[in-house]
């Protein structure tokens, strides 16, 4: 068996928090009965002065879909969440909940975990999520959120004396008190180090799994392919794709990335005939042949050690489609 | 929406009772005034005599009686013969003299400072041929510290008031918090309710305290009801805290905020009477007195406190008191902005 045969396998052993089969996510809706559009942004726009923030953005959300707004810092992602949760007026453009206007009832059933906010000073953990509990008609059995945000043992601390993962569970406590049909979580993992993110993680998808409505804005790729039945790209205030993740990919690649340092490439890239990048002192080459690419390769490569094969990821995709990186 | 307003209530009234600095300043720093005011001007408040002078009208005419030439003695025209009596029988006015008509004068007995008035006036009366007929009203004085005590409540409740809301509100406003409560069902009337409430029980708390602390040590004057200064605190809070409110309502920035509640506080405490009364000054500054709402509560104050007024006698400022706040609230709900943008 080549070599490269190998490695792939072995590095398709590792990435084995992607669904091993694409279609998985897909079948755990099939069972459920048609959805209803739980929320839908039609021709959103917000403009400042000399800046489009949101350029005509329209998306619709389904009744217990996660649904994911990507992009880079900057690209309208928070506006155009704000617009929807009304906290942010639209230059134009409407929302509707559950084929309404959102108004009243959206307020009601909507919960809300803001990319950056504040609460109450000296006031404990127990005390903030009962205040905002009373600000709704509808109620959650607030000992249930406190044991899914693992709060119990934060109930009597005061707000600022709460790390920045314990901070975040609390706003995800807070954005649950009203039993939401319909959560948004802004950037929610921002800061958090990588345990802490796939302790969030797990508390989505079991929130997701009680049929709850979630719309995440983030610029984490993988944290997007994790969580997100369906994603929507913006760049530059506008989407500029969306679809379920998995198809999106399996659209655009037909391949694997191999990706090797530059600084080990010994002579030219002639004879690859497949999309090759540069990002960050990393060649990435799709490739729908990899044993084929890894013997054009082998000769002009310093060391092959250093050599990885993986999947393409929502971060290649994006790349590919705005022809610059996420981080930048 | 009562279950909206009491969650923000109830979450403010923890905040701040839990602030021990802002707290312990709102309590001490009154007591302290009262205390140091009492000490630096217990003893000879002023030094001259204040004759008023009973008149039609607001001119002093010097050529009428040679008494009022005199130098270190202050004349104040008096209009109201009422009131002229009660400010000689709590001592504010040493004498009370009337040329016009029948040449007579009025002196508390019990007054040191009428007595020496009452020689000067008799030595001038008799250079002119001895006319003044002498009249006696009687009654305890005033200390200074009853005087200003009213004032300096006042003021606490209005920097209270003031700046622990304005600022508050400001602050919630910029770090995100009025955010996220946008974010629920609470409307803006039920925020600023819910303020209100909470701002209204805190300083009638701490203003209770600090009156009783003054009254029980220093055995202050209180001629009227309980019920009728407590009703007066009250109407006078609320209209300080819709003022505190209608100024906070759209601005983002704390150093604005604080400039324009200084810019709005500084003149009130000054024009309205806490430390000195303005008897002696212009109609102009007067009449724009009478557009603060402390000036209103300071008389209201007084008036009880000192004189027994009732609540028929303090009618017209509560009700000029009341108009201040359904018009500020009113502003200042109409106007009231969440967020930054």
């Amino acid at each position: 068996m080549p070599l490269a045969t190998l490695w792939l396998q072995k590095l398709r052993l590792d990435v084995g928090w992607l669904p091993t089969d694409p279609s998985d996510n897909l079948t755990s809706f099939a069972g459920r009965t048609p959805m209803q559009i739980a929320l839908e942004a039609r021709n959103l726009v917000k403009q400042y002065p000399g800046v489009v923030a949101v350029n005509d953005v329209s998306f619709t959300v389904a009744e217990g879909v996660c649904f994911g707004l990507l992009g880079p810092n900057g690209a309208g992602k928070t506006t155009t969440v704000e617009i929807i949760e009304g906290v942010t007026p639209a230059t134009s453009g409407e929302v509707y909940y559950f084929g309404e206007v959102a108004g009243r009832r959206f307020r009601e059933e909507a919960g809300i975990q803001f990319q950056d906010t504040a609460l109450q000073d000296y006031l404990t953990v127990r005390e903030t999520l009962e205040m905002f509990q009373r600000l709704y008609d509808r109620q959650a059995d607030l000992d249930r959120i406190i044991a899914d945000c693992s709060l119990g043992d934060l109930l009597d601390r005061d707000n600022r004396k709460l790390s920045g993962g314990q901070r975040q569970r609390l706003f995800l406590a807070v954005a649950l008190v009203n039993e939401p049909r319909l959560v948004f979580l802004d950037e929610p993992t921002t800061g958090l180090d990588p345990q802490a993110r796939r302790n969030f993680w797990t508390l989505v998808q079991r929130i997701q799994a009680n049929g709850t409505t979630i719309i995440l804005t983030t610029h984490y790729m993988d944290e997007a392919h994790v969580l997100c039945d369906e994603i929507a790209i913006m760049d530059t205030g506008k989407i500029i794709t969306s679809g379920p993740p998995d198809e999106l990919l399996r659209n655009r690649y037909d391949g694997l990335v191999i990706e090797l340092p530059l600084e080990d490439l010994a002579g030219n890239l002639d004879g690859i005939e497949h999309a090759v990048y540069e990002n960050q002192g990393i060649v990435e080459i799709m490739s729908t042949d990899v044993s084929k690419s890894l013997e054009v390769l082998a000769p002009r490569v310093a060391n092959l050690n250093r050599i990885k094969i993986r999947q393409p990821n929502l971060e290649d995709l994006f790349l590919d489609l705005t022809g610059h990186s996420l981080r930048s | 929406m009562l279950k909206r307003i009491y969650a923000v209530f109830l979450a403010r009234n923890r905040e701040f009772m839990r602030d021990r600095g802002t707290l312990a300043w709102n309590i001490l720093m009154p007591v302290i005034l009262v205390f140091g005011l009492a000490f630096v001007f217990g003893g000879e408040g002023r030094n001259q005599y204040t004759v008023g002078v009973l008149q039609s009208s607001g001119e002093i005419d010097a050529a009428e009686h040679p008494f009022l030439e005199s130098r270190y003695i202050e004349f104040v025209p008096v209009t109201d013969e009422a009131d002229g009596f009660r400010k000689v029988e709590r001592h504010r006015l040493d004498l009370l003299v009337r040329f016009a008509g029948e040449r007579r004068y009025w002196v508390n007995p019990e007054s040191p400072r009428g007595y020496f008035a009452e020689r000067l006036l008799l030595q001038s009366d008799a250079a002119v041929g001895g006319q003044m007929q002498k009249a006696r009203v009687i009654g305890d004085p005033i200390r200074y510290v009853d005087w200003v005590l009213p004032g300096i409540l006042g003021m606490n409740m209005m920097f209270s008031c003031l700046f622990g809301v304005g600022y508050v509100v400001v602050r919630y406003r910029k770090n995100g918090f009025l955010k996220r409560l946008r974010a629920t069902p609470l409307q803006p009337h039920e925020f600023i309710m819910a303020q209100v409430a909470s701002r209204l029980m805190l300083v009638m708390i701490v203003t209770a305290f600090v009156y009783l602390a003054t009254h029980l040590i220093l055995d202050t004057r209180m001629d009227g009801s309980y019920l009728t200064l407590l009703l007066v605190a009250a109407v006078g809070c609320i209209s300080m805290v819709s003022l505190g409110l209608l100024i906070a309502a759209r601005v983002t920035s704390e150093e604005l905020a604080g400039g324009l509640l200084n810019m709005i506080s500084w003149p009130m405490m000054i024009l309205s009477g806490v430390w000195f009364s303005l008897e002696g000054a212009g109609p102009a500054v007067q009449g724009l007195a009478k557009a603060f709402p402390l000036t209103h509560i300071l008389e209201s104050a007084r008036a009880v406190m000192l004189d027994g007024a009732t609540i028929v006698d303090i009618a017209p400022s509560m009700i000029m008191l009341t108009l201040l706040s359904l018009v500020f609230l009113a502003l200042g709900a109409h106007y009231f902005r969440w967020g930054p943008d």
